[in-house]
């Protein structure tokens, strides 16, 4: 009979394994969430990243390994962002009329997501190529990494900078647009998808379908102001 | 279902393919999203055929992004002396962001004159 050690070292090889675990990391956090009555700091990424990163210390296993596997399910990023345009499509009345406060959002809360992040960064003694790092945080990760390489930081380090912010994002975005009494749901969205791209969209997705659409609308758009503004944006100020 | 997977997947290999061909900075399946989007605006009826679908697979968005960020602890190590003042920058800045985003968005509309929509 083969030992149960070899059985777990051949199959942590494998992708099958790791597949499967990511799937059921994000299930027990979906019934966290759900147990928890969907509270907002219960974030279903966030508990599954929790497991997953302890379960892959725990046996020693290289990231690496992990992504052969898990690599299925993040490909699924593409054509779920090109998904985005059925929520556009539904909801274009709602986004032709809300154009005007949308583009000032967007410029908004494009400047004050990189102006405040380099801004506390260095008055916290960042400098250099970790501080640059941090601009474009809160666009998508494809661009940041784009955005990253062209200003001269760190694209492995602003990947991880993306993922935090949206998983800050979907914690923060719920009590603290109730305690700044904004209730209209695309202002909801739409400022969560620019500051906190597509981990901010899904959690507006969470909640409610007007502004989930204006989630990812205003992560598209983010996407396309972040490219074009930083470079300047570091030009001027830094 | 699987013509409607294809036809996301068809749009993302059209948004790859324009992005090397003009060398533009956006990602290819933003690409793909924009011209989907305006296929859908001018064909409705595609629109409602992938409706289901594409409803379906986004409200399990948060699942597609545990691969990339179980990843963070790759960098856990170089991030250790930096990682209070990061912290503070993300946390931060998110918050002020969104506030930022939320409250133009509000006032602006007010300007306007237009009423809040869908108060909670």
């Amino acid at each position: 009979m083969t030992d149960i050690l070899d059985i777990w070292s051949y199959l942590a090889e494998g992708q099958l394994l790791w597949l499967t675990l990511t799937l059921v990391a994000y299930l027990v956090g979906e019934g966290c969430f759900r147990l928890a009555g969907r509270k907002p700091f219960v974030n279903p990424v966030l508990i599954a990243m929790i497991l997953l990163t302890v379960l892959l210390k725990v046996t020693d296993t290289a990231y690496s390994t992990y992504f052969e596997g898990a690599q299925f399910v993040h490909f699924m990023l593409g054509p779920a962002t090109v998904a985005l345009a059925v929520p556009l499509w539904s909801n274009w009345q709602k986004v032709k009329d809300a154009a005007v406060p949308m583009l000032a959002a967007l410029l908004a809360g494009s400047f004050v997501a990189m102006a405040s992040a380099v801004a506390i960064g260095a008055a916290f003694g960042l400098r250099g190529d970790v501080l640059l790092s941090l601009v474009p945080k809160s666009a998508t990760s494809p661009v940041a990494i784009g955005v990253a390489e062209a200003i001269g930081g760190l694209p492995t380090l602003t990947v991880a900078l993306v993922l935090i912010t949206g998983v800050i994002g979907a914690v923060v975005t719920t009590p603290l647009l109730n305690a700044i009494g904004v209730r209209d749901y695309r202002a909801r969205g739409f400022a969560t998808g620019v500051a906190a791209h597509g981990i901010g969209t899904a959690r507006a997705f969470q909640v409610q379908g007007t502004a989930g659409a204006f989630a990812g609308i205003g992560m598209v758009l983010n996407a396309i102001l972040t490219a074009l503004l930083a470079p300047i944006f570091v030009q001027l100020f830094m | 279902m699987i013509l409607h997977f294809g036809l996301f997947l068809g749009f993302q290999l059209m948004g790859e393919a324009i992005a090397r061909i003009f060398a533009l900075r956006l990602p290819g399946p933003v690409i793909g999203m924009i011209l989907l989007a305006v296929l859908l605006l001018t064909r409705p009826k595609i629109g409602t055929a992938i409706e289901k679908t594409a409803t379906g697979f986004l409200s399990h968005l948060s699942l597609l992004y545990v691969p990339a960020g179980v990843g963070i602890v790759q960098y856990l190590d170089q991030v250790s002396e930096i990682g209070l003042p990061l912290a503070v920058a993300l946390v931060g800045s998110t918050v002020l962001a969104i506030a930022a985003g939320a409250l133009t968005f509000k006032y602006v509309n007010r300007l306007l004159g237009v009423a809040d929509e869908t108060p909670l």
